[in-house]
């Protein structure tokens, strides 16, 4: 039976967890940030490379790494920002993290912002999640409040603010350049890389994007060291992983997991398995833009590396599971209307082949699907990975090129159907 | 982009090696090798945007396909743009583009829709998608057809109207497959903010943004490289002809305007096929009695009769002839153009020196910037610009003052916008609030009239706060001992209530434009046109002095100048006082070089100015008068005046385009050739000559202006034989030394040189005054300028101040633009423009009548509430023979410059009034 790891919930699945500062110092909060104030900034990357620590926002890239590409020495202020806009289907650990216990999380930005010299932090937070706007703002207060942020950070660093900077309910302003974007006040729009935000980000100074559970791993990190966090997986699956159970379980929730847990545990184990004694169909691992995985297919394990080999990713690790009564083409049409609605509109083969695709979809849903369209479902699906400017295009060609070659059948189905 | 590299990187495209010029990018780089990569969102000039994807290319090494417009290639870097996956990716993002075309695969608004070739070149041709529902026609605008059921998203025109114009008009709206341009706030363009500078439908790829006439669809005979016959910018552009006709102009890359246009240069030209266009000589009928009235253009014909050329010009030598042989020279005089070209300036002022025996030629500088000139000569030695107005990029602060930019210069405007969008400090000093003020950081709108008490209380600061530039001061001025001591009464505390402005905020903006690295002040006829009008400019010149702020790149002083060709006609001696390069006409060596160089001997006695040569017309001094182009009865001030002295002319001589107002009051009339019907240099307000070249042949019986000249000459026994428009061109270097580099060749071929440019094969000098002035000494001069008022106080009968001006779309006294259909159709009545809580005060709507009275005249025009007014002035431009502006102007001159005060004097205004009827 698996067993809920407890770190970044530590405090969270404490019932009598007192979220205000002072109930977070009582648990042992901000040892952390007083340790990171006596290092100096390359310490702290170098111990973050050493962690093994991979961004939890969806790419899984590693953050020491990250943090050291900033542009040195261009006379530009940098920036940290908090990437909080939780926006990709089935995901709602940042919630958690930002709701239950913000200052866990706001030491984890305090202390990745001493790591690259950042001092005025932000925090983009989805528009909807109001309640954790409020609760953030509250936490920053208290921090002010306690001489923490502000001129001095802790009454003797270097000066650091933080701000909450609210969406307006866009998800690809999730994108980190559209993120810069919409902080600046422009338009939600991912901007053409290279040149990277490390190089040329917020108001066109070096900046890190980092996710809000990412920079929570931080406190861990410095109070324990790169080995104990990298305990938490295997090679290079460093850590432990939240994530968001969903879809046809018996126990949806944030669970925290160590990334050597197998999918089929955590979907039984944690979700209790499928209510009504139904069969499992698929399941959906890393939020809608990864690619399905078969009922065959979920013997795996929950690590970045073993999902990527199992051809598929674990994005943001949300994981939505669903039934043998589903019907996948509706599904599908479903996760493609949602990529449709949420393109930004900028470049062709994802504004408009979401468009196609979804019409496609649709006349496979009216019963004038054939052949020809599904292949050329696929082939529009296709067109969109690799070729648009960020990758929403691939986070959407994934999920139509998978289902249309794994429950192909059902697609012939449904035409026969209606036929 | 990346950081734009420095060096030339050598990369493989498609298996073969080709270099990139520093900072260009795999496009650019094939591009300019002969390598075609599709594209359809970069266009050459503009941000590339990188959204259409059309241009996709595989790099090795690399997982995703790359945009080829906005990645630099590294040393080394192997670029597929052939390979499979791009092909596929090329073809497909077509396709898709392609499918939603209204006729599926082709556009059915252009000829030359970029999206149908590339279609035609990757072989993609009947599209597998089905089409979708599509927005209708925009037709409200009279200028522009919005077609968006042809657009392809790639936001050209957002960058066209946003980044490069500057206008804001067009936005990118909604999400996804909603994606969709919008002007303002999802208006019709028709109603939006538009300026209608049709930047937007020159960068749309598809047709999706047109002409408003479907000229897209046809196909041109040929196209003609040119230059705009409208302000002094000096746009190149394109004409598209077909059956000698104009079909469509497009902005081409000259170094004024980048390709830009405004809508007077881009869709101004149909007056040339208007059918007032006077197509045979015409002389005035026997017994036809002059009146101060307008002649109504449907009695013309009761006027004047048809002749041949032999006979009107024979008549209208000979009367001439008569004047100057009976009377002495000094009966006659001459009035240029400044829409002329050089050739034609240059020979008209030489037909009145040599022809006619005298200094009485002068044109409309005399109206504009007259003043300035004055004060320019007699400080820096030279009255022509210091800097091109592109040297804003160069700038730190840009100072604009009494400019309407936008309005009057509206491409200049674009590149200040783009330097203030790019962080440069924009400083507006003018009693109206423009347009440009939503770009500037700071916009004093000080009270009419004080511009001295307001220059004076800037230089006062500099002094006592020791920004001055003492080297330069020491090393490049005289007379400053004598400015310093004026300016101890003007101490920005005291001068703050005379002018309206806060002494803080003018002691900020004395400090930024002294401290900055580099300060430009660019100045318009808010400055020029008062009867202080040359100390205006003294104070601007002694400002630029003291701080050193001229002698570089993006510092000086910049007059911007108003017509196409006023520099020109300026530099070629249309003036009273010079010969051709402002070489004084009382100056013996100048005299005798012209007298060697046009065989005869010359009046050494300067010539009377416009409004001068007007009044000795009224007392009768003055019976014949030559005009070429210009439109006194309704340019001069005080019209009813100026109206009656063209009545009382014995004998007067008019070439023109158009039966204008002033042709009314001619004896004889002679048809000429219209803009795009000629050939001819033309100097813009930057110093560079540029060529303007034969489109058209001119209508009917009409002649080139150079040939009727020449004519004219012979007829008054001058031996001149000019085989065409070079032949003038050659003498005019040999008569002015400054343009004597600049060769007809040079100019076929590169259309534009700016001089001076004294030997052949110089490069021109963009800046001037590097090194000191052309002055006796070298140094600037400071002249002290002491605050004076207006001619016409405001008082309790005549109690608002009537301010005039031009409009957008409208040129001057409106013979052009009130004949070109779109321009007249935006904007069709006379408007005064009033602070709308004036309006209420007077208890009057918008849109209704007003009439406004001087001492001098009276009109009626239809009230428009401008919020940029400031409260007790009303503003008036003097296009509308049906409501002539300068009915109202007084005729009180500037003592130095002799131009007329056209910026203040004192009106009553009334609710309502019938508006005389259109003389159109
Ligand atoms: C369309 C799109 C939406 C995204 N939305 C989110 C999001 O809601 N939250 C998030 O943390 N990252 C999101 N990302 C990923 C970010 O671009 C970025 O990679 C991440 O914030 C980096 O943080 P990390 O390195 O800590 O993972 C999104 C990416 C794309 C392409
Ligand atoms: S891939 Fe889609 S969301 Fe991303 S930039 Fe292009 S249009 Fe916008
Ligand atoms: S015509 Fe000019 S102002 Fe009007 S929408 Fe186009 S670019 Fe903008
Ligand atoms: S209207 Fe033309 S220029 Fe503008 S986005 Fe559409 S296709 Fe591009
Ligand atoms: S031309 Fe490069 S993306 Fe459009």
């Amino acid at each position: 039976m698996l067993e809920e790891t407890l770190i970044l919930f530590r405090n969270i699945r404490n019932p009598d967890y007192d979220k205000s500062l002072k109930g977070y110092k009582k648990a042992g909060g901000l040892k952390a940030l007083k340790q990171a104030l006596e290092m100096q900034p390359d310490e702290i990357v170098q111990l973050t490379k050493d962690s093994g620590l991979r961004g939890r926002g969806g790419a899984g890239f590693p953050t020491g790494l990250k943090w050291s590409f900033m542009a040195k020495d261009t006379g530009k202020p940098t920036y940290l920002v908090c990437n909080a806009d939780e926006s990709e289907p089935g995901t709602c650990k940042d919630r958690e993290l930002m709701l239950h216990d913000p200052h866990q999380f706001l030491e984890g930005m305090m202390i990745s912002c001493l790591a690259i010299g950042c001092r005025h932090g932000y925090i983009y937070v989805r528009g909807e999640y109001w309640p954790s706007i409020k609760s953030l703002n509250a936490a920053l207060q208290e921090l002010y409040d306690d001489g923490i942020l502000g001129k001095k950070l802790l009454g003797k660093g270097p000066k650091l603010d933080l701000t909450v900077h609210p969406g307006a309910g866009a998800y690809i302003c999730g994108e980190e350049t559209a993120l810069l974007d919409s902080i600046e006040g422009k338009r939600g729009h991912p901007r053409v890389k290279p040149p990277f935000p490390a190089v040329s980000g917020f108001n066109a100074c070096p900046t890190t994007v980092n996710n809000v559970e990412t920079l929570t791993c931080l406190p861990f990190i410095v109070n324990e060291g790169a080995e104990a966090f990298k305990a938490f997986g295997p090679e290079n699956n460093a850590g432990p992983h939240l994530i968001s159970l969903s879809g046809h379980v018996n126990k949806p929730g944030v669970y925290e997991v160590r990334l050597d847990a197998n999918l089929k545990d955590i979907i039984y184990d944690f979700g209790g398995g499928i209510p009504n004694g139904k069969q499992l169909k698929g399941v959906i691992p890393g939020g809608a833009s990864s690619s399905v995985l078969t009922a065959d297919e979920i013997d795996v394990t929950y690590s970045f590396d073993a999902l990527a080999q199992a051809g598929t990713m674990m994005g943001s690790a949300a994981i939505m599971v669903f039934d043998e009564d589903t019907d996948v083409v509706k599904l599908l049409h479903r996760i493609v209307r949602f990529f449709s609605h949420e393109s930004c509109g900028q470049c062709t083969p994802c504004r408009e082949g979401t468009h196609w695709a979804r019409m496609i979809i649709r006349d496979f849903l009216n019963g004038n699907g054939n052949e020809h369209k599904l292949k050329r479902l696929h082939r529009v699906g296709g067109n969109m990975m690799g070729t648009t400017v960020c990758a929403l295009g691939d986070a959407c060609g994934m999920p139509i090129q998978s289902f249309t070659t794994k429950f192909a059948d059902e697609f012939r189905d449904v035409q026969a159907l209606a036929a | 982009m990346d950081a734009f590299p420095t060096e030339i990187v050598r990369f493989e495209l498609d298996g073969k090696t080709i270099e990139a010029l520093p900072g260009e990018s795999i496009l650019q780089a094939a591009q300019r090798t002969g390598s075609e990569i599709p594209h359809l969102c970069y266009k050459a000039g503009y941000r590339p945007d990188g959204n259409c994807r059309a241009c996709v290319v595989e790099i090795d090494g690399e997982r995703v396909l790359a945009p080829s417009c906005c990645r630099n290639p590294k040393e080394g870097m192997q670029v597929n743009s052939q390979s499979e996956r791009a092909l596929h990716s090329q073809k497909m993002v077509v396709e898709l583009l392609l499918s939603d075309m209204p006729e599926q695969g082709k556009s059915p608004y252009t000829q030359r829709s970029e999206l149908d070739i590339w279609a035609e070149k990757l072989g993609v041709v009947q599209p597998r998608f089905a089409g979708r529902q599509q927005p209708v026609q925009d037709i409200s605008h009279p200028a522009i057809s919005v077609q968006l059921d042809a657009c392809i998203q790639c936001t050209r025109c957002v960058r066209a109207c946003r980044e490069v114009q500057v206008n804001d008009v067009i936005g990118y709206a909604n999400r996804g497959d909603h994606s969709t341009i919008v002007f303002d706030l999802n208006d019709p363009l028709g109603v939006s903010t538009c300026v209608a500078c049709g930047e937007c439908v020159q960068a749309c790829p598809t047709g999706a943004l047109m002409p408003s006439d479907n000229v897209g669809l046809e196909v041109s005979d040929k196209t003609v490289a040119s230059s705009c016959p409208y302000c002094g910018v000096g746009c190149l552009l394109t004409y598209d002809v077909k059956d000698n006709r104009i079909l469509r102009v497009e902005g081409r890359e000259g170094p004024a305007n980048k390709s830009r246009l405004c809508v007077k240069g881009r869709y101004g030209f149909d007056y040339v096929h208007h059918p007032d266009r006077l197509t045979q000589p015409q002389i005035r009928c026997e017994g036809v009695p002059k009146t101060v009235e307008l002649l109504n253009p449907s009695d013309f014909d009761k006027v004047f009769r048809p002749a041949s050329w032999e006979e009107a010009l024979e008549v209208a030598a000979s009367g001439l002839k008569r004047i100057r042989d009976e009377q002495g020279p000094q009966a006659l005089a001459g009035f240029g153009c400044a829409k002329g070209s050089n050739e034609e300036a240059y020979l008209l002022q030489k037909l009145v020196r040599t022809g006619f025996g005298n200094n009485n030629i002068d044109h409309c500088t005399r109206l504009c910037h007259a003043s300035s000139v004055v004060a320019l000569l007699e400080g820096i030695g030279s009255g022509a610009v210091s800097n091109p107005f592109t040297d804003v990029e160069d700038a730190e602060v840009i100072m604009v003052v009494g400019s309407n930019t936008p309005v009057n210069h509206p491409v200049a405007a674009t590149f200040f916008k783009n330097a203030a969008q790019a962080g440069k400090d924009l400083i507006l000093i003018d009693p109206r609030r423009i347009d440009l003020a939503r770009y500037a950081s700071y916009s004093l709108q000080f009270n009419p009239d004080t511009d001295v008490a307001l220059f004076n209380a800037l230089m006062h600061t500099i002094v006592e706060e020791g920004l001055c530039n003492e080297e330069y001061l020491a090393k490049y001025t005289e007379g400053f001992d004598a400015l310093k001591e004026n300016l101890k009464d003007y101490s920005p505390e005291g001068m703050a209530k005379v002018c309206g402005i806060p002494a803080e905020t003018l002691r900020e903006v004395a400090r930024r434009y002294a401290t900055a690295k580099s300060s430009i002040i660019f100045w318009g006829m808010g400055v020029s046109q008062h009867i202080h009008g040359t100390d205006n400019a003294r104070c601007l010149i002694a400002l630029a002095l003291m701080t050193g702020q001229i002698g570089r790149p993006g510092t000086g002083l910049h007059p911007l100048r108003g017509q196409n060709n006023v520099q020109g006609a300026s530099d070629m001696g249309l003036i009273p006082m010079v010969f051709p390069d402002y070489k004084p006409v009382g100056d013996p060596t100048a005299k005798h070089f012209f007298e060697k160089l046009w065989g005869t001997t010359l009046d050494p006695n300067p010539g009377l100015t416009v409004v001068e040569i007007t009044e000795e017309i009224h007392k009768r001094n003055i019976k014949g008068l030559y005009i070429m182009g210009e439109n006194p009865a309704m340019s001069d001030p005080n019209l009813n005046h100026t109206r009656e002295a063209l009545a009382r002319l014995e004998h007067f001589v008019i070439q023109d385009i158009f039966p204008t107002e002033t042709a009314g009051f001619a004896d004889v009339i002679l048809p000429t050739s219209a803009f795009p019907e000629k050939t001819g240099t033309f100097t813009n307000t930057n110093r560079q000559v540029q060529l303007g070249r034969q489109a058209l042949e001119p209508p009917g019986d009409s002649r080139q202006d150079w040939w009727i000249i020449q004519e004219m000459a012979k007829r008054l026994g001058l031996s001149w034989n000019y085989r065409g428009v070079p032949d003038v061109f050659e003498e005019i270097r040999k008569a002015t030394p400054s343009m004597a580099g600049i060769t007809w060749d040079r100019l076929e071929q590169d259309h534009s040189v700016t001089y001076p440019c004294e030997n052949e094969g110089d490069p021109g000098d963009p800046v001037i005054f590097t090194d000191g002035f052309p002055t006796p000494s070298g140094r600037g001069k400071f002249v002290p300028a002491k605050f004076s008022q207006a001619a016409e106080l405001p008082n309790e009968e005549f109690p608002y101040v009537f301010i005039t001006g031009r409009q957008l779309e409208h040129w001057h006294t409106g013979s052009m633009t009130r004949r070109a259909g779109v321009l007249d159709a935006i904007e069709p009545l006379p408007i005064v423009s009033v602070n709308p809580s004036d309006l209420g005060q007077l208890g009057v709507d918008a849109g209704t009548t007003l009439t406004v009275q001087s001492r001098r005249g009276k009109l009626t025009a239809f009230a428009r509430g401008d919020h940029g007014v400031p409260e007790g002035n009303v503003y008036m431009s003097f296009a509308y023979n049906e409501a002539a502006a300068n009915l109202i102007t007084t005729d009180r001159l500037d003592p130095f410059g002799k131009i007329p005060e056209f910026k203040f004097c004192a009106v009553k205004l009334s609710a309502g009034g019938d508006p005389a009827p259109r003389l159109v």
